[in-house]
């Protein structure tokens, strides 16, 4: 039996009234509901206030560089599938200097789950705008406002026919840890965009401007239907759908490669006949 | 008239069937039993322009590539305006008689493409080559033979009459161009180039991930890797970029596995970010820079060995490393298996350092014993499960023992949360969490550079060869090995007392093993493919010793035993 006690109690370096807590507590329920020990599941991450709730959980870590999580988490998955890996980092991680390995993840579908902790601000550098924020969201380095569009990466991902596409709110916990387990679950590549509110940074996206919002999709919602659900992703203002948008049954990209299921990459040693043919080839 | 080796220069445009036609002559001197020497110049172009591929042929040893042209097989007109002038005294120039008729003593006009048509005038000239050579008819027709079968061509037939009559119609003419002399060698010998001998030598290592973005002069390490990866079954993957590729290889190698990444100097200039991760995380990485010249985009198909001082210092913050500068095809092969055990026995990135010269150089490779291949085994050198796997666990060596994720000591599946593995790009505890405590990170940063006396422990040293207390003595790294061991032996035919001393590993170097060398010489010169010395000047910095004088070359071309001999004279 896992139990919540497994995956550790830690002091957090985080803001009181950070919607990270929440995220924390989500994930770390989703867990032990899913039965996954410690030991089994890697979590990599990148930089920024996002990035370091791995070190907040008792679990596998590879804490690397901004914006790169899932290149790290793509090749160690490849070199032992028998792990669970979920990536977990912010929105200007995944969503800004990630953005190309973002894309280039839904189109492999290789199994993993990808949280982003979505505040539409940059916390650890102190409140600049990220890919998310909103036209005319002023901060100290956009004293004038933003100026771009927001990148909304629900819709992106829908429009690249990603496996499985969640969003959710840190604010209703519970929902969001079953989107996370769902997120886990899923064969294939999985992304759970999270909003959560930045009580140092983000004055205009509160847990109140969210809470008054966001809504929990129907029950009779079909996240099957890829049209209906890239209308429900471009929904943003007075209400903010939350749930399973999309999802689809593409193959993984672990299947394409025949012998990376036989055990992890480390165990599997040289074949030296195999060698001696391939280097007579050249003869 | 008897030469010490034939050069044959086949020149023409791109899209021609140039490299196929040298390919199969390469492969076919080598199955014979003759040494040789390939140069490739190339532009950056998929079609027209002018490309060469220049093979030295020899019935003895030979390791560099030489200057004046024997035998010109040119293609198209361009070729014979372009390196009329390279022929030597006794040189021979072949053209299609389709393309030229001017009148030239040394010119030999001949029927490619009216014997075969245009389809298969290549072959014909392959048969024309290989009959003025005086080679073996049937050694080279089934290595043609084997080509077209091995590209499931549906061509070989037509090919081979060609080839046939190519060969034919050359023996009628009875040429007195200089025959090739009996082949030395026997045994059946590989024709690699650099880039594949990296390949090769990765997959013998152990290799278990290769990733990659495209780039010249590196991407042949790739196509060969793709060639191999199912049957060898390691995950070869195209990443989205460079800094992706690296990323990926520092997650696999997490994961457990022997990674690679190769890449050229723009490409690598994104992964610098990524060196230094590895150097942090202190996972093992080897890093393939196949140099070309820069700055910038540079010259994309040409050689240069402009990137020392780069990938010595790339990546920020201080941490170990290891650069192997491999001289010729063998040693990349070897020196590759080397830079995995470096890389996994230290938990670091590892540099192999070539440039295009080399890349795609072919040569006739003594076959690799397989007795002696030694892959590296991550499950030998991972933690032996005591009470807590502690993932930067201080010793003495610096090394901290690793285990993967999933995985307890000897990779047995990890049982409890006592085995977990925790890696911080910030600066970490033992235990792998971020950590701000300032007497920590003093000792995180001793432990890191305290590997950095393993790995001196286990170098690569250079080679001296030649004369003891010599009058001239020169130095070289990397590629231009061959070149400048030719020059000296032609200058020690001329009575002087010459040296060599070359360099296979440039990172680190211990100067007390070889500044003797240094010092016992009359004068010393440094060879290297770039304009300000580089290498000189890590010397000068790492033993205080300063090389008399540089012969320099930067104008994209491989450094030649002539170009070193001219650079001696001014």
């Amino acid at each position: 039996m896992v139990s919540l006690a497994d995956y550790g109690d830690y002091v957090t370096a985080w803001c009181p009234g950070c919607g990270n807590h929440a995220i924390l507590k989500a994930m770390k329920h989703a867990l032990v509901s899913l039965e996954l020990a410690p030991q089994q599941v890697l979590f990599v991450s990148g930089i920024g206030q996002a990035a370091k709730a791995p070190h907040y959980l008792n679990a596998n870590v590879f804490n690397g560089l901004h914006g790169r999580s899932l290149p790290v988490a793509t090749g160690a998955k490849l070199c032992n599938t028998d792990l669970k890996v979920i990536v977990e980092s912010g929105d200007g991680c995944v969503y800004g200097e990630g953005g190309n390995h973002f894309l280039a993840a839904i189109r492999r579908n290789i199994d993993l789950t990808l949280i982003v902790h979505n505040n539409q601000v940059y916390g650890l550098t102190k409140g600049q705008a990220s890919p998310t924020s909103e036209p005319g969201f002023v901060t100290k380095n956009q004293p004038d406002g933003v100026f771009s569009l927001p990148f909304n990466p629900v819709e992106v991902a829908i429009a690249m026919n990603a496996g499985f596409v969640a969003r959710g709110f840190s604010g209703k916990t519970e929902h969001l840890s079953g989107l996370i387990q769902a997120a886990v679950a899923h064969t294939g590549f999985s992304l759970v965009d999270i909003l959560q509110p930045c009580v140092s940074f983000n004055k205009v996206n509160t847990f109140g401007w969210y809470n008054q919002r966001c809504y929990i999709l129907s029950e009779d919602y079909d996240p099957t239907d890829r049209q209906a659900a890239f209308l429900k992703a471009s929904e943003w203002g007075d209400g903010i759908p939350l749930g399973i948008l999309y999802k689809n049954k593409r193959p993984a990209y672990e299947d394409h490669f025949p012998f990376v299921r036989r055990g992890p990459a480390a165990t599997r040693a040289l074949n030296v006949p195999r060698l001696a043919k391939v280097l007579d080839s050249y003869r | 008239m008897e030469l010490d080796s034939i050069n044959i220069l086949i020149g023409g445009e791109a899209g021609q069937g140039l490299v196929t036609l040298s390919q199969i002559l390469t492969r076919g001197l080598v199955r014979a039993g003759y040494y040789i020497v390939v140069t490739q110049s190339y532009q950056s172009r998929i079609r027209g322009g002018h490309n060469s591929y220049a093979i030295r042929v020899s019935d003895r040893e030979i390791m560099a590539p030489k200057e004046p042209v024997d035998l010109l097989i040119a293609l198209d007109q361009n070729s014979v305006v372009l390196h009329m002038s390279e022929l030597s005294q006794h040189g021979l120039v072949v053209v299609d008689e389709a393309i030229s008729s001017d009148q030239h003593p040394q010119i030999v006009y001949a029927p490619f493409s009216r014997i075969a048509g245009a389809m298969f005038s290549n072959s014909v000239a392959l048969g024309t080559i290989s009959a003025l050579l005086g080679l073996n008819e049937n050694t080279i027709g089934e290595t043609l033979r084997g080509f077209f079968d091995k590209h499931g061509a549906e061509s070989t037939k037509e090919n081979l009459v060609s080839f046939s009559a190519g060969y034919e119609w050359m023996i009628q003419q009875k040429s007195e161009f200089p025959k090739l002399g009996p082949p030395a060698l026997s045994e059946g010998r590989l024709a690699l180039n650099g880039n594949e001998a990296i390949a090769l030598g990765a997959i013998a290592a152990g290799m278990k991930f290769f990733s990659f973005y495209p780039m010249t002069p590196a991407t042949s390490i790739a196509t060969t890797l793709a060639d191999h990866a199912t049957e060898m079954e390691f995950v070869l993957e195209q990443a989205e970029d460079e800094i992706a590729a690296i990323n990926m290889a520092v997650g696999a190698s997490f994961s457990g596995a022997p990674s690679m990444v190769a890449t050229s100097g723009g490409g690598f200039a994104l992964m610098t970010e990524t060196v230094s991760l590895a150097g942090m995380t202190e996972t093992p990485v080897v890093i393939v820079v196949a140099q070309r010249p820069g700055p910038s985009t540079g010259l994309p198909t040409r050689t240069e060995q402009g990137d020392l001082e780069f990938v010595l210092h790339a990546g920020h913050g201080e941490f170990p490393r290891a650069i192997f500068t491999p001289g010729d095809v063998e040693e990349a092969f070897n020196i590759t298996g080397k830079a995995f055990h470096i890389a996994q026995k230290f938990n670091t990135p590892v540099f192999i350092l070539t440039d295009q010269f080399l890349a795609d150089s072919y040569r006739s490779v003594k076959p690799f014993d397989l007795d002696t291949i030694d892959p590296v085994d991550p499950c030998s050198v991972s933690d032996v499960a005591v009470n807590r796997h502690i993932t930067y666990v201080l010793t003495h060596t610096g090394v901290s023992p690793r285990t993967f994720p999933g995985m307890s000591g000897q990779c047995v599946k990890a049982s409890s949360s006592q085995d977990l593995v925790i890696a911080d790009s910030d600066e970490h505890t033992p235990d792998g969490h971020l950590t701000e405590d300032l007497s920590v990170r003093i000792s995180m940063v001793e432990k890191r550079l305290r590997k950095l006396d393993g790995i001196k422990s286990e170098l690569a040293r250079p080679e001296f060869l030649g004369d003891s207390e010599p009058d001239l003595l020169l130095v070289c790294w990397g590629s231009t090995k061959g070149s400048t061991i030719e020059a000296a032996n032609r200058l020690r035919k001329t009575g002087r007392r010459v040296a060599t001393l070359h360099f296979t590993q440039i990172w680190p170097i211990i100067g007390e093993e070889f500044v003797e060398k240094l010092k016992s010489a009359g004068k010393t010169i440094s060879v290297e493919s770039n304009a300000t010395g580089q290498f000189a000047r890590l010397i000068r910095r790492e033993t205080g010793f300063q090389i008399e004088k540089a012969i320099l070359r930067y104008d994209g071309l491989p450094i030649t035993p002539e170009y070193i001999l001219a650079g001696l004279q001014t």
